[in-house]
């Protein structure tokens, strides 16, 4: 009796140790893993349309979602400006559809035009971001409100009188700008109809996920070329890495190049699915969704992985799918649960950069107090 | 000679000269298509009264050393509590506007207070914070107009007899009370007394205020805290006073705002509040550090009239309706523009 007592008192701490640990380093995911299913169980949701919705959001929004992870591992916090990319995306979508390549062509295509103007775009927001170090934040997300102008010009003005677009179910009915909807028909759902095995009742769009898994095996391999350990190094310190002979300017600019390439794919990745672009609207919630996501997965603004970014996505669009439903079970009123993920969205983001801030401020305290103690 | 010229526009700053040049352009262009140039400027008036105070409530922060106030949200939603509160009790007339407002300020003062606890905690990324946890706040208010426990049926929805409506007529209440006082004519331009007056008055008390011991002892801290420290004032403290003085000057301007719109917008109307006076004050010759009241009245008259005079002007020389398209444009590169340049920060 006496010694099976001693046994637990002795393995206990190791235990707790380990629960302790793994609660301290993945309390974000744990907590919203709890949230989720408990607004699952009082919403009363069918599993298999609930799997259903997560698996098709997944194929959906991961490619974007991954998209941030380079700007992090360059120091340059959570990119706000991957809406630009998705931009390019959705300009390479509306010439496409113009056009009227279909199926899996017109889609590759689209990604194939997409990419020259994210790369230039991504060019210009990586000098930008460059003249705000420290304020790269802020800097990307008033970036993308100022792009969304310039696309709001191009799209609204300079289409139809400038640029030759001449069909006239796609313009708006003076002739000047495009519609505030486009109908995909051609590409809609192109990727995802390839392979879509029913497994359980869920549909599985598999070479979408495909597609992002190869993005997950290709940012890896690219963390350990020459690269990806000057863009780790630029994460670090910009100064050392400066004194190591990093070209520390040029290497975020990559770093915002790729991001901003990624984001483009990932949103037409994206409006495959939908199957209809909303020209005005589409990107907008872009970077805030996809920010809100990857924190869940319990990224920080200076550390995300890949793994973050895939539990993130499952979690956070769970989360989306469910809560208006526990709002309407729970109040009676769908938009209470409306606006609760609303809030989680932009409060996990509030929440997740006060952490960033403060943790920093406390990093460099201690620096502080250990150079003191030294001298 | 270009010396001289360089130093002028220096000194006036490149922005400013353009932005005025284009203004030029529009009125010599509404001239010329037989527009009512006296009616764009009243117009363009009413604009600058109602915009005005959100403007103002940039400089505190600035000055103390927080920076651009991106959470103006907390303000303008304790502004549209105070403005319901009022509503509810059904007051109307200019009663019902400084009912308002005298609802509105303690509830501004207690989260002001909370809102400068929480930037002390993040120093050197309250711009990027503050503006999130403003989002989030209208978000949780959204939820709270849903479950608020008013029972004036003008407040709420018909059917269901619960939850505000998006957006309620202050007709009745204390809409264009100051709009309508005190309006006299000016070479054919009708001018709101009332309105430029209260606009006008604000900006003398935040004037005097930097005039006395606390607002001098915030400007010290704001512009060189290491010195201030040693010179005995109370960063900390200073910081919380500009915060809370920002916060107070929201919830004033947005009731401001509401009695000359003549309407009381809830939901995610307040989202984007912060962004139009930020880029005005910017506009006017702020930087992240310093920000004067002339800089306040030159970004709102400037960039409120190129946004009152955009729309009629120039629609009818393109089609379409490009000003809202320009709003992004000019205030979001104004932003850009003040945060690649100033240095500081890290």
């Amino acid at each position: 009796m006496t010694q099976t007592h001693g046994k637990t008192v002795e393995s206990r701490p190791t235990v707790n140790f380990d629960v302790r640990h793994l609660i301290l380093t993945n309390g974000v995911p744990i907590l919203f893993l709890a949230l989720s299913i408990t607004m699952a169980m009082v919403a009363g949701l069918n599993v298999t349309f609930l799997l259903n919705e997560v698996v098709t959001r997944l194929a959906r929004n991961s490619l974007l979602v991954l998209s941030l992870l380079i700007p992090v591992t360059a120091g340059m916090g959570l990119n706000f400006s991957i809406v630009i990319g998705a931009m390019a995306g959705q300009a390479a979508a509306i010439a496409v559809t113009y056009w009227g390549i279909p199926g899996v062509r017109g889609f590759l295509l689209a990604c194939l035009l997409s990419t020259p103007i994210a790369a230039i775009a991504g060019w210009l927001a990586g000098n930008v971001l460059n003249r705000a170090k420290g304020r790269e934040m802020i800097t990307s997300m008033i970036l993308g409100f100022f792009a969304n102008g310039i696309y709001q010009l191009i799209f609204l003005f300079l289409v139809g009188p400038i640029i030759p677009l001449k069909d006239p179910a796609m313009l708006l009915p003076q002739g000047i700008g495009v519609r505030n909807t486009v109908d995909l028909i051609n590409m809609a759902q192109a990727f995802d109809k390839i392979w879509r095995p029913v497994i359980g009742g869920v549909r599985i769009p598999v070479v979408t996920l495909l597609v992002s898994a190869g993005m997950c095996v290709l940012i890896t391999f690219l963390m350990k070329t020459k690269i990806g350990q000057d863009l780790r190094a630029v994460g670090q310190d910009m100064h050392i890495a400066e004194v190591m002979g990093i070209k520390v300017d040029k290497t975020r600019i990559i770093a915002m190049i790729l991001s901003t390439v990624i984001a483009g794919w990932g949103q037409l990745i994206f409006l495959q699915n939908i199957g209809t672009l909303n020209t005005y609207n589409s990107h907008e919630q872009v970077g805030m969704f996809s920010i809100a996501a990857l924190l869940v997965g319990g990224a920080s603004t200076r550390r995300a992985t890949i793994w973050q970014a895939i539990v993130g996505v499952i979690l956070f669009h769970t989360l989306f799918v469910v809560s208006p439903l526990a709002g309407q079970r729970l109040f009676g009123v769908p938009q209470i649960g409306e606006y609760f993920r609303v809030f989680v969205a932009y409060g996990i983001i509030a929440v997740a950069l006060a952490l960033h801030a403060w943790q920093g401020r406390q990093v460099r305290r201690q620096a502080i107090k250990e150079a003191m103690l030294t001298e | 000679m270009t010396q001289k010229l360089k130093q002028i526009i220096v000194h006036i700053g490149l922005p400013r000269i353009i932005i005025a040049g284009f203004l030029l352009v529009i009125f010599i262009t509404a001239y010329i298509t037989d527009m009512s140039v006296p009616q764009l400027i009243t117009d363009s008036l009413v604009r600058v009264g109602m915009n005005g105070i959100l403007v103002l409530a940039m400089v505190p922060t600035i000055s103390c050393g927080v920076g651009l106030n991106f959470g103006l949200p907390l303000g303008v939603l304790s502004g549209l509590v105070g403005a319901l509160i009022s509503m509810e009790r059904g007051l109307a007339g200019f009663p019902g506007l400084f009912a308002a407002i005298g609802f509105a300020v303690p509830i501004a003062v207690v989260v002001g207070y909370l809102y400068a606890l929480l930037l002390e905690s993040v120093k050197g990324q309250e711009m990027m914070v503050g503006t999130y946890v403003g989002f989030s706040a209208v978000a949780v208010m959204c939820i709270f107009w849903l479950m608020a426990p008013f029972k004036n049926p003008e407040l709420i929805w018909a059917i269901g007899g619960k939850g505000l409506r998006f957006t309620l007529t202050l007709g009745n209440h204390f809409g264009k009370v100051l709009n309508n006082f005190a309006v006299f004519k000016l070479f054919g331009v009708k001018i709101s007394g009332g309105l430029l007056g209260f606009f006008l008055l604000f900006c003398l008390l935040i004037y005097l205020f930097y005039k006395t011991k606390l607002g001098i002892a915030m400007v010290a801290a704001g512009a060189n805290p290491v010195f201030a420290r040693s010179a005995g004032i109370d960063v900390r403290h200073m910081k919380a006073v500009g915060v809370i003085l920002s916060t107070v000057l929201a919830a004033i301007g947005i009731i401001v705002y509401a009695q000359s719109y003549g309407f009381l917008q809830l939901y995610m109307a307040p989202l984007m509040m912060a962004f139009p006076a930020v880029a005005a004050i910017l506009i006017g010759g702020a930087s992240l550090q310093k920000a004067t009241i002339s800089n306040v009245i030159i970004g709102t008259v400037l960039f409120q009239t190129l946004l009152t005079t955009a729309l009629p002007v120039t629609s009818r020389v393109i089609q379409g309706d490009i000003s809202e398209v320009a709003r992004l444009i000019i205030s979001n590169g104004m932003i850009l523009y003040a945060l690649t340049r100033s240095t500081g920060g890290q």
